[in-house]
């Protein structure tokens, strides 16, 4: 774990020094909102549809006991008693006061945390994968490079003023469980002839021009990652269109010039600005790197492990679900659902969050991690502390076996709180979810991802979901179109949209409909939505969703 | 012939806590929809727009929205003002766990 320098901590202090007197000023009326806003946004506080909205950076998602506790803290002192973790690896409060927001930014550098660039046009939270450091199939953990990338883009004096928001996901697999060919860069740790470099994926985002990145650079040295991110984003940064907020993402410059264009421009700046790093980012990063190193794993028997495995049927049900493999033997990595069926993906209540802090503090290394999928994990753990870890998380609402499945929704907050949102995508994941519990389906239906997205924006990842959401107004009445075959992962793919969009009323029959024509479909219990979908494309599911739906409407 | 005005409330949300507001016929800022002042009439409601939005010091985001006007007070004409006076549909928060008759 990074702890922060005197440099970081004076940094963020003074940053919220002057923030409190911001919103002194907003209070008194010496700033008017106009002049206030920027200002509000620099610092992560958005005003909603209720209330004011707190969005504080996890960088790469990951947490210690001391950071989730205070997280906990700070959702029972000045908000509702929770809070919503985000695709972005963020935490959002949906409660606070303006005249709290101070007192809430200083509880966060307490414990070394932060809300600035969580919005406006700058280079946001840099997330990387989950498994970090953990993953069986890891060339590197990313964590370093991205907290390097973390401190070179704060208060980055070029950087504040983008044409429009700017997004890194880093990942350390070939796995990608960062989704970064979704992000304005991307980021692979690769290994090349022994040496350890980055291939770098530009121009990919979702929202309402969904575009999958593309290579610009097969291997960038680790000496040379950061003057050319920094090339990237310069001749963005100048090439980007000002002119039209729908046209300004990097994708749309990648689009309209090409990614041969933009690499010749790319390499051209980098060997400009390449000597004036002179080689104090790789003595940071080296550093860093200390500080991630990985913890001590004990080499004990994994008995008691399997004793539960085989004595204790909800513990196997649990453990088959919701554990990943970890690099070091007798370890797993545990995943947390925080979408127990019928509750609002992603939101943990500060009771939970002190649990697992406490779990984490106890038996995983005194690790966190939040994953863009809204789930928690416990990276580092011993298989001989699993049966005692499901127990604890059982007596909190915190063990549903569901990771990877159909109840495992990414569902952004939706019209239940976002000014942006055109519709609600919580009533709908939490009908979905209870729905195929009724239904005794999911562990059947196996490996699907549904995500929603309240509007075009595709904060839920509607495109790259199996099966995706995206709720819209049409004529003042909430509707629901229907997207399938998407992938997040290192093979993304945009789903396809199946047709006219569904009433609130309507969309889980034909979500069920979809995952009926699946069951019926596929050729055996093993192939997968993904792999069933990608053999015989839309048309069966588009019969399934609109001739079934006729026929019933008919009789 | 020009489009008929159809009745509008103004709204915004409080400086402090963030919570939907609405005006009232004495300028006032209420936080229920039924004591909003209906307008009926385009340059009145532009006028007490431009009025509104002036009190900078105790609201934000200020605008007009359309309502249907009932026994009941005024009733919202789209759903997502009925969101906004009533409150998120996961959590008993917002106005619908603070005001006894939203």
């Amino acid at each position: 774990m990074y702890n922060y320098t005197e440099f970081d901590a004076g940094f963020v202090a003074e940053r919220n020094i002057q923030f409190r007197h911001q919103v002194e000023r907003r209070i008194a009326g010496h700033l008017t909102e106009d002049e206030f806003k920027p200002l509000r946004l620099m610092n992560g506080l958005y005003l909603q549809l209720h209330a004011y909205m707190l969005r504080v950076a996890i960088p790469y998602g990951t947490l210690d006991a001391a950071k989730m506790r205070q997280l906990a803290f700070i959702a029972d002192r000045w908000d509702k008693g929770y809070g919503h973790f985000t695709t972005r690896q963020n935490i959002q409060y949906n409660w606070p006061k303006l005249s709290d927001v101070p007192d809430m930014l200083d509880a966060l550098a307490k414990v070394d945390m932060h809300a600035i660039q969580t919005s406006g046009n700058t280079i946001r939270n840099v997330t990387a994968d989950h498994f970090a450091g953990a993953a069986a199939d890891e060339v590197a953990d990313p964590r370093p490079v991205a907290e390097l990338l973390r401190q070179w883009s704060t208060d980055h004096p070029e950087f504040q003023f983008l044409p429009r928001k700017f997004k890194i996901a880093v990942t350390g697999s070939e796995n990608d469980r960062a989704v970064i060919k979704a992000h304005d860069i991307g980021l692979q740790i690769v290994e090349r002839n022994g040496e350890i470099g980055y291939r770098v994926i530009v121009g990919g985002g979702l929202g309402r021009t969904p575009m999958i990145g593309k290579v610009i650079n097969d291997f960038v040295a680790q000496e040379d990652l950061l003057p050319y991110v920094e090339a990237v984003v310069s001749v963005w940064n100048l090439l980007g269109r000002r002119d039209n907020k729908y046209k300004a993402r990097i994708k749309i410059t990648v689009h309209e010039h090409g990614i041969d264009d933009i690499r010749a421009r790319v390499e051209e700046r980098f060997n400009i600005i390449r000597p004036s790093f002179g080689g104090i980012d790789q003595k940071l990063f080296a550093e860093i790197k200390a500080a991630f190193a990985a913890p001590e794993f004990r080499d004990t028997p994994t008995a008691l492990y399997e004793t539960a495995y085989k004595t204790d049927p909800i513990f196997r049900s649990w453990a088959d679900t919701n554990l990943a493999e970890h690099r070091a033997p007798g370890y797993a990595i545990v995943q947390i659902s925080l979408k127990a069926h019928g509750e609002t993906p992603g939101d943990a209540s500060a009771e939970q969050m002190r649990v697992m802090a406490d779990l984490a503090e106890r038996y995983g290394h005194d690790e966190l991690r939040i994953s863009h999928e809204q789930n928690v994990i416990l990276p580092h753990v011993h298989k001989s502390d699993l049966p005692a870890i499901h127990g604890i998380l059982k007596k909190h609402g915190l063990a549903t076996a569901n990771i990877g499945l159909i109840s495992d929704i990414i569902a952004c907050p939706g019209m239940d709180y976002c000014a942006l949102a055109t519709a609600r995508s919580i009533p709908i994941a939490q009908e979905i979810a209870t729905r195929f519990d009724e239904l005794k389906l999911e562990h059947e239906i196996g490996d699907m991802k549904i995500k929603i997205s309240g509007c075009i924006n595709a904060c839920g990842h509607h495109h790259v979901g199996h099966i995706g959401i995206l709720g819209l107004d049409r004529a003042g009445v909430e509707n629901y179109q229907i997207t399938l075959g998407g992938d997040h992962t290192e093979n993304a793919r945009v789903g396809d949209r199946t047709g006219p969009g569904f009433s609130a009323d309507d969309i889980v029959p034909a979500i069920e409909r979809i995952v009926y024509a699946y069951l019926d479909l596929r050729s055996s219990a093993d192939e997968t939505f993904a792999q069933t979908y990608q053999r015989l494309g839309l048309a069966p599911f588009k019969s399934a969703l609109y001739d079934e739906a006729q026929a019933y409407a008919a009789q | 012939m020009p489009k008929e005005f159809s009745p509008k409330v103004i709204t915004a949300n409080a400086l402090i806590e963030g919570d939907v507001v609405y005006l009232t016929a004495d300028d006032q800022w209420t936080r229920c929809l039924s004591e909003a002042d209906v307008l009926t009439d385009e340059a009145d409601a532009d006028l007490r727009l431009l009025q509104a939005e002036a009190q900078s010091e105790l609201v934000v985001g200020v605008y007009l929205t359309d309502v249907i006007p009932g026994i009941d007070g005024p009733q919202p004409a789209h759903f997502r003002e009925d969101f906004r006076r009533t409150g998120p549909s996961n959590y008993n928060h917002g106005k619908q766990a603070e005001l006894n008759n939203v």
